[in-house]
């Protein structure tokens, strides 16, 4: 939470489901908790429910009965959107053709009837915080993709909203500008402190833009929690292989170890099963001298990633193990390689379904 | 052959059509006009003469009322029916734009049995007020015929534009606190602009020239179309009606030429 937090307004929504006219069930009535200035992250793959929740907390769908949202409290199920105070980012951005740059961003407060001197002040000020200088008597058709992003962050922005809604707001942008923008966007959303739920499907930009990041599967909510618990604390093998890579084991037990074709490997804490499923992060594997570690396999290819090389060892697991090994060491397809894996660094998951 | 020639051969059948159908006899119009008692200054006479002046004014004024009414008329339930699903829509969207395929006559008939000396209109009112409200044969009788004309054809336009409208921009116009109301006013009603231009034409353009619809009702409601005719057929007066003829082309061709340069730019600035 940033040091500017406190006057975000803090979201609860509570047991809210929704369930389409034609009776496709978008979301599973879910609780959430957002407390104010956070930024909150809904990731998962399409069709997931996060566009659904996110217009249930702006108001454009009503929960199914029984489902309450509330800001600060104060219950707002059943206020339209226009008095919701949110600020909303579509993916489309859907910037008004027929108004200018500066016109669309100073349309909520000339709604709100701010007379036209305060506008243009509060106007000139995200022009520069936004970094769109020179653009303000544009017409959106002549911006590019960037720049719309931008525009439409600064109209939402410029109500000061208690609350910030994005929807996708970096897909329709290339992969260079998109990484470019989240940086950007990341220090322009904790220096406005405004509590802020941000829909994508890139787990890259749940990472760096989320305090927290809600992972979503089939309309559930799969897991929240910090970026870190949720990349190493996965709890269950769905949320282990959405986010980063992962290595998912089924192996019996013994003693403490999964007992696998190319050897055996020790787990962290005890657990007293006879088989278990687990997961293992491809950079927490060391590769060592085959002789002399308690897991082996043959390295089936080597890609070279520039940062690091990405090795597939067959024969250790009962499935080929994916393996992130340092740009310095040398590693050659048909080499027998040992893995070292720390016991805390294979997660139990509970077994699926 | 080049590409070149390809083209220009191509423009051939137009070039023929164009001559033939349109320049030729207009012109012949245009020089009927100026062949009267008063020479070219039988052109004046549509503004002078205090009967055509009537009449002109007359004309533009139910063709602009006319279109106004259409407008509102159709965008309002263009956008519902557009927007609404409810049980009888598809049969509610096909009676709408039964009439389409009538010619005037038939409008006609139709205003008389509504609104005739033995109409549903003038029954009730006999009923109620004891009174017969009897209004087919008059220019009123004329505008609800025109409004039943062209109300079919510019809903069918305004659906297809309400369909292409962007849902996203209302909902970030309401994001930000705008109400129905405003949200209509700052973004749908812009974006429908072009589509009001185009459907809105049409119906100017068919209240200024229809004819069947009139002439059933009436031969003496004083429109120019009617007036041309009965230059035309009973005073066998050629080149009044040919002047007319051609006041009431220029008329409407400038009133609409107006109406796109004016959507022209909203057109632009909506982009
Ligand atoms: N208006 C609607 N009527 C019926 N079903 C809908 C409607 N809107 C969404 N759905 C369905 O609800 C489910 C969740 O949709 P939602 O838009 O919330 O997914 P999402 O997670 O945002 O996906 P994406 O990443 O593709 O945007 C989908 O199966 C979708 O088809
Ligand atoms: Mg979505």
């Amino acid at each position: 939470m940033s040091a500017s937090a406190g006057h975000g307004a803090a979201v609860r929504i509570e047991a809210c489901g929704k369930t389409f006219a034609d009776g496709t069930r978008a979301l599973e009535p879910a609780t959430l908790d957002i407390s104010s200035g956070e930024t909150l992250v809904l990731l998962g793959p399409s069709g997931c429910g996060k566009t659904t929740m996110l217009r249930i907390i702006a108001g454009l769908e009503l929960p199914d009965a029984g489902g309450k949202v509330l800001f600060d409290g104060k219950d707002m199920t059943s206020v339209p959107i226009e008095r919701r105070n949110v600020g909303m980012v579509f993916q489309s951005y859907a910037l008004f053709p027929n108004m200018s740059v500066s016109d669309n961003i100073g349309y909520g407060l000339k709604i709100r009837g701010v007379p036209d001197k305060e506008r243009a002040a509060r106007v000139a000020e995200l022009v520069a915080l936004t970094n769109i200088s020179g653009l303000e008597n544009r017409r959106i058709d002549q911006l590019s993709g960037g720049q719309r992003q931008r525009v439409a962050l600064a109209r939402a922005v410029a109500i000061r909203p208690g609350i910030l809604l994005l929807d996708e707001p970096l897909t329709a942008l290339d992969a260079a500008l998109r990484d470019r923008l989240r940086g950007e966007l990341n220090r322009l959303l904790r220096a406005l402190g405004i509590t802020t739920i941000y829909v994508t499907h890139d787990q890259a930009e749940a990472m760096e833009l989320g305090d927290r990041i809600v992972v979503m599967q089939k309309g559930k909510i799969a897991q929240i929690g910090s970026p870190r618990e949720i990349y190493f604390t996965p709890q269950s093998r769905f949320v282990a292989e959405f986010i980063g890579a992962a290595n998912i084991i089924e192996s019996p037990l013994e003693n403490g170890h999964l007992v696998l074709p190319g050897g055996r490997q020790a787990i962290g804490g005890d657990a007293n099963m006879p088989a278990a499923v687990a997961m293992i992060r491809p950079e927490t594997i060391r590769v060592i001298e085959a002789g002399s570690a308690p897991l082996s396999g043959i390295i089936d290819s080597v890609s070279f990633i520039g940062d690091r090389q990405r090795l597939v060892v067959s024969g250790a697991s009962n499935r080929l193990l994916t393996v992130d090994a340092p740009n310095t060491v040398q590693a050659n397809a048909g080499e027998r390689v040992g893995l070292l894996i720390s016991p805390d660094a294979v997660r139990l998951l509970p077994p699926e379904d | 052959m080049s590409h070149r020639s390809f083209v220009w051969l191509c423009l051939l059948p137009l070039a023929v059509v164009t001559a033939a159908f349109f320049l030729l006899p207009m012109a012949r119009l245009v020089v009927t006009g100026a062949e009267g008692p008063q020479g070219i200054a039988g052109y004046l006479a549509i503004l002078t003469e205090p009967r055509y002046r009537a009449t002109l004014i007359n004309t533009v004024v139910l063709a602009a009322v006319t279109t106004i009414v259409t407008l509102v008329v159709a965008t309002i339930a263009g956008m519902f029916l557009q927007r609404h699903r409810f049980p009888g829509r598809a049969v509610l969207i096909a009676m709408l734009t039964f009439p389409l395929a009538f010619p005037g006559v038939v409008i006609g008939f139709l205003i008389i049995l509504l609104a005739g000396r033995q109409g549903l209109i003038g029954d009730w009112s006999n009923r109620l007020f004891g009174e017969k409200l009897v209004f087919a044969y008059s220019i009123y009788g004329l505008f609800v015929g025109y409004l039943y004309f062209s109300i079919p054809r510019v809903i069918l336009t305004i659906m297809a534009a309400v369909q292409k409208l962007d849902v996203g921009l209302e909902e970030a116009a309401r994001s930000l606190g705008a109400s129905p109301w405003a949200v209509q006013r700052d973004v749908v009603l812009p974006a429908l602009a072009p589509a009001f231009v185009a459907s809105g034409a049409i119906a100017f353009a068919t209240a200024m020239g229809a004819f069947g619809t009139a002439f059933t009702l009436a031969t003496n409601i004083d429109v120019l179309p009617m007036l041309i005719y009965t230059e035309f057929t009973l005073a066998a007066n050629f080149s009044t009606s040919a002047a007319l003829s051609v006041g009431l082309g220029i008329i409407t061709w400038f009133i609409l030429a107006l109406a796109r340069s004016f959507s022209g730019s909203t057109v632009a600035a909506a982009g």
